[in-house]
């Protein structure tokens, strides 16, 4: 009798832990949630001819495309997203490639200059990149391609060296023993790396590719300083701009900045989830080791 | 060197021929696309020095950037005044470094068609034979497979990372300001002055490093209330899900996942908005509060509205991470410790909490030095605002919420840019960096033990 009373009483008291931790979740997970709602009811958002937009419940709760239409028919977004798009296919291919010739070179291969070249990425990698980016515009420019698209890839993927580690983490966790029955059957090295460790080591590729895919996406602050030809923008120093660039501008273009944002997080999320699996798998054996 | 000096007092004619003459050794021994291929580099640096690197270089080594304006001077032969093109000393310094660069990998492809010659002497010498081109071929393909590998890589390391940072290095040591802009004024040579500027405390209170101190404080500050918070409540939240008992794990995974993939200076952008003087949080709250441009009580709540947007941005990572890592933790260690009577505080505090830090530190470590750089969340948020001109002197235009990299960032892009003082910060963050990044590096046991699971 008093067992079963004990035992219903931490029931009720695990119950209303439970419900206590449900009630958190929900809280937060609204908090986490409420921008990025509101960001895409902005951009859905009918605007009132006054232009002002700053009600959050608006008079009528009318949605349309009409901010879409306005970010595809009234500014250079439709070029900006193909800039942007040829930058971060050419620079993530560049850079994957990169990334990993470094890392194997490093991870699997042995020779002299291996320590000292490790550290000295190491040293380099710590120096602020924009300390560097005046410089970078300068040679740029001493080799004429300042506001082409070329300069970005090359900037991008020119210090893809840097970014080795999580890579070379991964290819360090591939048994050796492969490659020597390998070597004993008379295979060179590229075949080693391209038929045994390239295969294997696919959840970090799918990483690398869309990480360096994405972060073409996201920065506005070397496009700014490399680019003034608003033609040749990326979509992220477009839509910096659209808000950013006059004072009054935040009124005017915010609806078609939801709009823009949401088009370029749409894009993201999309690639994010067809490749979720990889990603994580990616961060959690490259990145994180005891 | 002493290797080349010894290759030449040893060496047969050839060699001796391939100290001027680089291939020379090679293509008389048979190896004519090896010597050929040396005799196009040498051919190509000596063009390159002549026609452009070498007049930079001379100038660099003068001990000086350029003296001479652009402008009209008196031609005393032809008694008229001529227009002469001056001296820049920001084109002598860029392409002064570009070319030493050049030059040192020059001599260090030069020394390899010494070493390369010498070698053949000494093949000779054994009797053995010449390896031909395909033998070469060979030999990169699998001994030195490392070489093409590494080639391009590299040669975008030196172009994009390398030759700027020494570049900008050596700005530190010359008084390259907006007073001092070529090529209407030159810049030149100042030791170690910038330096002085910095950290002397002859400027008061409000002088250049009175606020570098400051700037310096909150960006320390910033970093770990930044890097913690999102520790500790993305592990709080983990635990949560994870919890037994707790439904539909993967929707909740998914509620705060959900903000990773937007990028950030999308969401940052939107917050700065919405916490605008007159933005959506003040209409809904009927307030009139600036959130991130109230510079009263030394900026406290915009700081805050950074750390606390920090943390909407940051947790959804660090709940990724934690949620993989907890599932990882054995179950034994709980099972254990129930046994013995502990409680859920006295589990968390000895076996989940050592756990997670033993396997995050390298992490934690990086996050921090990450947020002593993370230029984003506060550039977009507040852009160093507000301007606080009580503890943030004019003239070293800092503002109150500023880190290391924005002062840097706002000395270089400014209307009145000091290049000069930028540069220093530069190294100093490098340091800071550099000292952190160490410390993690070699406590690592993935450093130290690389093979461990091979």
């Amino acid at each position: 009798m008093i067992t079963k009373q004990k035992i219903s009483l931490a029931k009720w008291r695990r119950h209303t832990a439970n419900v206590f931790l449900y009630l958190l979740l929900a809280t937060l997970g609204v908090l986490w949630v409420l921008p990025i709602v509101y960001l895409v009811y902005t951009a859905f958002r009918v605007t009132p001819s006054t232009g002002i937009i700053n009600t959050l419940v608006p008079d009528n709760l009318r949605l349309g495309f009409g901010n879409f239409s306005r970010l595809f028919g009234d500014t250079m977004f439709p070029r900006w997203l193909g800039n942007t798009l040829i930058v971060s296919v050419a620079s993530c291919a560049l850079t994957t490639v990169f990334i990993l010739m470094v890392s194997y070179a490093l991870s699997r291969l042995r020779f002299k200059l291996r320590k000292p070249i490790m550290n000295v990425l190491l040293v380099l990698g710590m120096f602020p990149g924009f300390m560097s980016m005046i410089a970078v515009y300068f040679i740029l420019k001493a080799m004429n391609l300042t506001n082409s698209l070329v300069a970005l890839v090359m900037v991008y993927s020119g210090s893809a060296a840097l970014s080795y580690y999580i890579c070379k983490g991964f290819f360090d966790t591939i048994p050796k023993a492969m490659e020597e029955a390998a070597i004993l059957d008379g295979a060179s090295q590229p075949m080693i790396f391209a038929k045994i460790v390239l295969p294997l080591a696919k959840p970090i590729i799918v990483y690398t590719v869309l990480t360096s895919f994405i972060s073409p996406w996201c920065d506005f602050i070397f496009v700014n300083t490399i680019i003034s030809d608003r033609e040749k923008y990326t979509v992220a120093l477009g839509l910096y701009k659209m808000i950013n660039a006059e004072k009054n501008s935040f009124n005017d273009n915010f609806t078609v900045f939801c709009a823009g944002a949401f088009v370029v997080g749409g894009i993201i999320v999309t690639l994010f989830m067809s490749m979720q699996r990889y990603y994580v798998e990616g961060v959690t054996s490259g990145a994180v080791k005891g | 060197m002493p290797k080349t000096l010894y290759a030449f007092k040893d060496g047969s004619v050839y060699t001796r021929l391939s100290f001027p003459f680089m291939g020379f050794g090679q293509i008389a021994r048979g190896q004519i696309v090896k010597g050929g291929i040396y005799m196009l580099i040498e051919l190509a640096f000596a063009l390159y020095m002549i026609l452009f690197g070498g007049r930079f270089v001379a100038h660099l080594f003068s001990g000086n950037l350029g003296t001479r304006l652009s402008g009209e001077y008196w031609n005393e032969e032809l008694q008229i005044f001529e227009k002469v093109k001056g001296d820049n000393s920001f084109l002598i310094l860029l392409y002064g470094v570009m070319s030493i660069v050049v030059t040192l990998v020059f001599v260090w492809i030069w020394s390899m068609n010494v070493k390369g010659s010498y070698e053949n002497d000494l093949r000779r010498r054994k009797g053995e034979r010449i390896p031909s081109l395909k033998d070469d071929v060979r030999l990169l393909l699998n001994e030195r497979f490392y070489a093409p590998l590494l080639a391009l890589p590299f040669v975008g390391l030196l172009v994009f990372t390398v030759m700027p940072l020494v570049f900008m290095v050596l700005i530190a040591f010359t008084n390259y300001n907006y007073a001092h802009m070529p090529p209407g004024k030159l810049f030149d040579w100042v030791g170690f002055a910038n330096f002085k500027t910095l950290f002397s405390l002859s400027g008061g209170t409000s002088g250049f490093a009175f606020v570098f101190l400051r700037v310096l404080a909150w960006t320390f500050i910033w970093a770990f209330f930044a890097t913690f918070s999102n520790y500790f409540l993305g592990l709080a939240i983990a635990m949560i899900i994870n919890k037994k008992g707790i439904k539909v794990k993967a929707l909740w995974r998914t509620l705060f996942v959900i903000a990773i993939a937007i990028p950030q200076f999308v969401t940052l952008l939107l917050m700065q908005k919405i916490l605008d003087s007159d933005g959506i949080l003040n209409k809904l709250l009927g307030t009139n509060i600036l959130w991130l441009t109230d510079a009263r009580y030394l900026s406290l709540l915009p700081r805050a509205m950074i750390i606390l947007v920090n943390i909407w941005i940051g947790v959804p990572y660090t709940l990724l991470m934690c949620s993989g890592i907890l599932l990882n933790i054995p179950a034994d260690y709980y099972e254990a410790a129930r046994i013995d009577g502990a409680n859920a505080v006295k589990i968390f505090f000895h076996i989940t909490l050592p756990y997670m830090l033993h396997i995050t530190t390298p992490y934690l470590i990086t996050q921090f030095v990450g947020n002593i750089n993370n230029f984003n969340v506060i550039w977009l948020l507040t852009g160093g605002g507000p301007v606080d001109n009580v503890y943030y002197g004019g003239g070293t235009q800092a503002q109150s919420t500023d880190l290391l990299v924005t002062w840097l960032y706002r000395l270089t892009t400014d209307r009145n840019p000091k290049y000069n003082v930028a540069s220093v910060i530069g190294i100093v963050i490098f340091v800071i960096s550099a000292v952190l990044s160490l410390i993690t590096f070699n406590r690592t046991s993935a450093a130290r033990n690389e093979g461990a699971f091979q």
